[in-house]
């Protein structure tokens, strides 16, 4: 690369950054004070795209006209966020940590069917900015005069933020509530007006990081998802609540990526390097380097040790086996009165149920969040896949050997996983989740990438529907029998005692990260023990198994259940997919009904559904007492 | 020195030493605990109290120094390390195990003792209930076993510690502020407790306190830490007429 | 036993059968449909339309086999495993003659083998792969788009008639692009021996960075460009290289540039010149489109897309396959899809014996901008039988199954 051209290419990774920073900031603020994963964050961002378009329509394509709709978008999205907390969020605060990210998952799924009704399906093509719709020329290459504004834009709007939050009793309000949320309440501020205008504040910047965006990037209805991802790989780079982080972690991640792209293809040693396929990681590989030298971002501090915000959390009550027994006869009985479907949605609800309680393995009792566990889902599938169509296994060896190849990745993964804590360590499973899918994604000769496998059918005497599913019943079955008889072993009472007080249990003796680190590989098995179980009743597998998405509805069925319950996560599992699934044949605006559903159940029982129940259940007993 | 029958000190310190950032937190602070003891560490807030514990129970690696336990070196080891060597804890702010019982709280310190917390399909809570009810019928919870430590008064948190910094059959145990927050009946009734179980188990115990009615109440002897530095040591009447600690407590700086 | 069992089985269901049949004549005929509505809406919301026409005009025409037709749809998520699923209850629950649908590659290919699992006819709407119908085909699957090898060297001849020596390549980083690129570079290679192949750049599916990407073009200085971006990616690699001067002097091929899907949203940004391969649905004359164009028009208050093609050839598909078997039997089913001609808005085309590939065609042409609208301003149709590799090629690339 030439000097003129890396010149060029690292202000194009500055203009990059310019909105990625708006967002980004604006996430960070929302958690810094509310310590709320706003998973609905990208949807603002596309919903200042879509303002910004129509208004610009509505006002003139004139420097006038659109500068107002940039701003008025902004604004607009500004309120939307302030409603979202006012209607959905200040319901739920009390709710268990990370409850929250469910309500705003499902917010997410609200918004995107809202825009496609509003705005149609086609990408919409903004108009140029209006006065700036020349190119600059720098050492003979061109550069659009609006990427350069977009560079200044950035650091402006930092630096107003920064008056914002030096210079006004608000900002000293949020600045205090970031270091120390009950500080603020005993302090006798609103803390309700306080939330509402951190989001109001997080979602204008989300909107004008959008809008923005529309003379560079047309509105389109995926602009939700691939924005989140980034925008939550910069607000963790730079370290949660550090503006001036999420700045510099945008522009080391735009940069980045420019000069990847700028690279190309590179021959080294007679090997060519293919630098442009890594755009599609390298933000990932960032942060995974980053939390691991750094484990509280590059201008991140360690979090004050707050407790929990809610209550302690509830001791587990143990199964009852009449109850399990009551399940294993329904279950056993199913193909007897029903058919093929039945029995392929009870598999795939089998699979998922496992997951789940996987997720919740580490997740509720050892505390430990991931965002990334589809990685072991993944690998499970997959290492069944290439075992058999690769190795030439049976389809029996490859099934019983798929979950110790996602044991070896837990094992890897885990040893730095454990060394952080809360949301860093969430975000290293996802880094090392997001790695994983790429190579899958890009492995040809291994994986057959982005097509995926096919012919992974399991062996003849498992052909038949009814007999896999008994298969898949027994499979899953021991599987979440195992993680629920070890959480009331020894190791799992250790977890538990690990996450209530990792102090008082080194001052007993226990190694809790080393405790930690086999629980996330004995998580990490049977999520992969899930994902073959899956993968041969698919017949084939895809890299979706290992995306965000499989993660995300790991992280959903989980909390939807109730993190605080031991069956929650099955009963998640259930009547997500099945939601899914009903909703999905029912009507065309599934996924918004699917959300409101979802928000329902998150606004009636805060400690999810099982926990709910047995609310009712209690009171229920109170009373005839 | 009184408890000193058993000859050599359970604790013996030397020569600690400990600064962050150019500035001395604790210069030079040499003393020893046998079998049996209460030593008091007291001394205005800032005085390097807490900086001191720290480096006894393995939070904290000294700059400088020999700690002792039993005649062995133990700086440098980790809090674990020093717990299986025989060295009990309760801290200021209590760290129990909210979501567990307090017959589990004290059950897992127990399981922990006798390496039993590896196992994987053993139901916990069935093995060593006789044990975990003795110490609690000891500290007077035994009545609250089933409940969770979640929902416990705060003075019935600190007993549930005492519990568990028992569970190990310490040689030493190490109470930073152990009546912290508690009402004046309940924290002369838990020293007196702590006093009791101590002589009647040959412990050597030391604590940090504020309240100094349990200072020269329980104590059989006293140190004085002021800026990092002993000033002064002895028998719980020798201290309260030394000039240094008088001035120390009452006259602010000096 | 067994088969005493089976043969009482079997005689007490013709029995049962000889009761039911008359009621069941009247039922319509279920065609189970899978495809990926909500990620790919913007191409699949006139393949619906398209479907919904068919079926209109075959039950008004009388149905098929005495019976009405019945399309029922699934939406998969754009998940491989959700279409598995979605097969599953189509199959089992609704019980539907056989399975029609699908858009991404991912998508086709897990169907395609349930499908043969299942010993069930399968026709592949859109996925563009050539694997499916190749290395990954099987005896009951069947493709009607024109897929990406065909679309590729449809535009070959253009390509090698300019000469252009120095080639710059990007492409969406997944199974369409790549194989597209692949394609492109073997034909080139073949008819035009001194290319050179200058920079290649493949970018994330919907996630084109494209001012860097321009750039990163623009560096290798090259003649020409081979593009197969489509959707977000391609107006913002249109709108940054032509803010950036790309394409100045650079001649610039686009696989489905032209498709009204992905042309409409560029508005007056339409690229002048570019070669593209789409669907230049107002100036196309021939009668059996003009029926089409204006059944459609009259429908849906809407001009068509190529979507609406696809879909509509789809399920014209089905309905001639069914008409050709005379039964909804799976093995006579199959055996009627080989060789099927079937009347399509684009002509008629033919479900090769050889590969399972229709010989549907595609227009192939240069864009120009008219009344602040991209168009195809030149343009021919190929048909699909005339750019596929020969019969010997083909049965070395696919498993004999």
């Amino acid at each position: 690369m030439s000097f003129p051209s890396l010149l060029i290419q690292l202000l194009n990774g500055l203009a990059d950054a310019s909105s990625l920073f708006m967002v980004s900031a604006g996430l960070s603020l929302i958690f810094g004070v509310t310590r709320i994963v706003n998973f609905a964050h990208g949807s603002l961002y596309m919903l200042g795209l879509y303002g910004a378009y129509s208004l610009i329509e509505l006002l003139g394509r004139t420097p006038l006209g659109f500068w107002s709709a940039v701003i008025l978008a902004a604004f607009a999205v500004g309120i939307v966020g302030a409603l979202i907390e006012i209607v959905v969020l200040r319901r739920i605060y009390r709710a268990p940590e990370l409850f929250q990210l469910l309500a705003t998952f499902a917010v997410v799924l609200v918004i995107k069917d809202v825009a496609l009704y509003a705005w149609g399906s086609e990408d919409l093509v903004g108009p140029r900015a209006p006065g700036l719709s020349m190119a600059v020329e720098i050492l003979g290459k061109r550069i659009p005069a609006y990427d350069l504004l977009l560079i200044v834009i950035g650091p402006v709007v930092l630096g107003l933020l920064w008056l914002l939050l030096a210079r006004t009793r608000w900002g000293a309000l949020v600045r205090a509530a970031t270091q120390d949320r009950e500080m603020v309440g005993a302090l006798g501020v609103d803390q309700a007006k306080l939330f509402t205008s951190v989001f109001f504040v997080g979602a204008v910047l989300a909107g004008l990081g959008g809008a923005l965006q529309i003379p560079r990037e047309p509105a389109n209805l995926d602009l939700d998802l691939t924005v989140i991802a980034d925008a939550f790989v910069v607000t963790v780079v730079g370290g949660l609540g550090s503006l001036p982080g999420a700045l510099l972690a945008a522009v080391l991640i735009g940069v980045a990526k420019a000069l990847c792209i700028g690279l190309g293809t590179v021959h080294v040693l007679g090997v060519d390097i293919v630098f442009s396929k890594l755009v599609l990681v390298v933000e990932f590989v960032i942060m995974g380097v980053v939390l691991v030298l750094r484990p509280y971002g590059l201008l991140g501090k360690p979090p004050a040790a707050s407790r929990a915000a809610g209550a302690a959390p509830l001791p587990l009550a143990a199964p009852r086996w009449q109850t399990a027994l009551v399940w294993i006869v329904v279950l056993l009985a199913v193909p007897l009165v029903s058919d093929d479907y039945v029995a392929a949605l009870l598999i795939d609800i089998a699979c998922f149920g496992l997951f789940a309680v996987s997720l919740h393995f580490i997740m509720g009792p050892a505390g430990m969040i991931s965002f990334g566990h589809a990685a072991y889902f993944g690998l499970g599938a997959y290492a069944g896949a290439v075992l058999l169509k690769r190795a030439g296994l049976p389809m029996e060896a490859a099934f019983l050997l798929a979950p110790f190849c996602a044991a070896l990745f837990a094992l890897v993964y885990g040893w730095f996983c454990v060394r952080l804590s809360g949301v860093y360590l969430a975000m290293l499973t996802l880094a090392f989740a997001q790695i994983t899918w790429s190579i899958i994604f890009q492995w040809d000769a291994l994986t057959s990438g982005s097509n995926g496998m096919i012919g992974i059918w399991p062996a003849a005497w498992l052909a038949d529907k009814t007999r896999y599913y008994y298969f898949a019943m027994v499979f899953c079955g021991l599987g979440v029998a195992l993680l629920w008889r070890v959480l009331f072993s020894p190791f799992g009472y250790v977890l538990r005692a690990g996450r209530d007080s990792p102090l008082r249990a080194e001052a007993i003796g226990i190694n809790v990260r080393g405790f930690q680190w086999a629980a996330f590989v004995l998580a990490g098995t049977m999520a992969g023990l899930a994902g073959a179980v899956f993968a041969f009743s698919k017949g084939s597998i895809s890299p979706s198994a290992a995306s965000i998405s499989q993660s995300t509805d790991g992280l959903v069925m989980v909390l939807l259940g109730g993190v605080e319950t031991l069956t929650g996560p099955v009963v998640g599992a259930g009547v997500f997919t099945w939601l899914r699934d009903a909703l999905a044949r029912e009507t065309d605006y599934w996924r918004a009904v699917l959300g409101l559903v979802i928000l329902l159940i998150v606004v009636l029982f805060p400690q999810g559904l099982v926990g709910g129940l047995k609310m009712l259940l209690g009171r229920f007993r109170e009373r005839r007492a | 020195m009184s408890g000193g029958k058993a000859g050599a000190p359970v604790l013996l310190v030397e020569g600690l030493h400990k600064s962050f950032g150019g500035v001395q937190a604790v210069e030079d602070v040499s003393f020893a605990l046998s079998a049996g003891e209460l030593l008091a560490l007291i001394g205005p807030n800032g005085a390097g109290k807490s900086t001191c514990f720290n480096m006894l129970n393995g939070q904290l690696a000294p700059d400088n120094g020999v700690v002792r336990l039993d005649g062995r070196d133990i700086v440098g080891l980790s809090p674990r390390q020093i717990w299986r060597l025989g060295v009990g804890r309760t801290f200021q702010i209590t760290a129990t195990f909210a979501s567990l019982s307090v017959r589990e709280n004290v059950q897992m310190a127990l399981y922990s003792h006798a390496g039993r917390l590896r196992s994987l399909f053993q139901r916990f809570g069935t093995a060593m209930r006789r044990e975990a009810d003795a110490l609690l019928e000891q500290i007077g919870m035994l009545d609250q076993a089933e409940r969770p430590c979640g929902v416990l008064a705060y003075g019935d948190l600190k007993r549930v510690e005492l519990a568990m910094a028992l569970a190990n059959e310490p040689r030493l145990l190490l109470m930073d502020e152990p009546t912290a927050g508690m009402a004046p009946r309940e924290r002369v009734a838990l020293m007196e407790l702590t006093a009791s179980l101590a002589r009647a188990r040959r412990i050597a115990v030391l604590f940090t306190e504020h309240d100094m009615d349990v200072v020269f109440g329980q104590a059989d002897r006293i140190i004085v830490l002021d800026r990092g530095r002993l000033i002064a040591a002895g028998l719980p009447e020798e201290v309260r007429n030394n000039p240094e600690v008088r001035a120390v407590y009452l006259g602010g700086t000096h | 036993m067994l088969t005493r069992n089976r043969l009482l089985a079997g005689a007490s269901a013709l029995v049962a059968l000889s009761f039911v049949a008359p009621a069941f004549a009247q039922e319509p005929i279920k065609l189970g449909e899978i495809n990926s509505y909500k990620a790919f809406a913007a191409f699949l919301d006139p393949y619906k339309k398209g479907m919904e026409l068919a079926v209109d005009q075959v039950n008004a025409a009388g149905g098929v086999l005495g019976r009405k037709i019945e399309v029922v749809s699934r939406d998969d998520n754009g998940n491989p495993a959700d279409a598995v699923r979605a097969a599953e209850e189509l199959l089992s629950r609704e019980k539907v003659a056989f399975l029609i649908g699908t858009f991404p590659s991912n998508v086709g290919l897990a169907v395609a083998d349930f499908a043969k699992q299942k010993k069930t006819l399968f026709i592949a709407a859109e996925p563009l792969t050539d694997k499916i119908v190749w290395d990954q085909g099987n005896p009951y699957t069947f493709r009607l788009r024109t897929s990406t090898y065909m679309q590729t060297a449809m535009l070959i001849p253009d390509a090698v008639k300019l000469h252009k020596k120095r080639w710059a390549i990007v492409y969406p980083n997944y199974e369409y692009g790549q194989s597209a690129t692949a394609a492109f570079k073997k034909l080139m290679k073949e008819k035009q021996p001194d290319v050179e192949f200058v920079a290649e750049q493949a970018t994330p599916l919907g996630k084109i960075d494209a001012g860097a990407v321009v750039q990163a073009l623009a560096d290798a200085k090259p003649d020409a460009i081979f593009s197969s971006l489509f959707g977000a990616d391609l107006a913002k690699f249109v709108r940054a290289g032509t803010e950036r001067g790309l394409f100045k002097g650079v001649t610039v091929f686009d696989l489905l540039g032209g498709e009204p899907e992905y042309l409409d949203p560029l508005k007056d940004e339409a690229p002048d010149g570019w070669y593209v391969t789409g669907y230049p649905w107002s100036d196309i004359k021939t009668p059996e489109h003009t029926k089409f164009l204006d059944a459609y028009r009259a429908k849906f208050k809407d001009y068509p897309r190529l979507g609406s093609v696809v879909g509509y050839s789809t399920v014209m598909s089905a309905v001639a396959a069914i008409k050709k078997a005379g039964s909804l039997d799976q093995a006579k089913l199959v055996a009627a899809m080989a060789n099927l001609a079937v009347d399509t808005p684009f002509g008629p085309i033919t479900y090769r014996a050889i590969d399972h590939q229709s010989t549907m065609g595609t227009f192939v042409g240069q864009l120009g901008v008219k009344d602040g609208k991209g168009y195809m301003k030149t343009w021919r149709f190929i048909d699909g039988k005339d750019a596929l590799p020969s019969d010997a090629d083909v049965k070395k690339m696919r498993p004999a199954n």
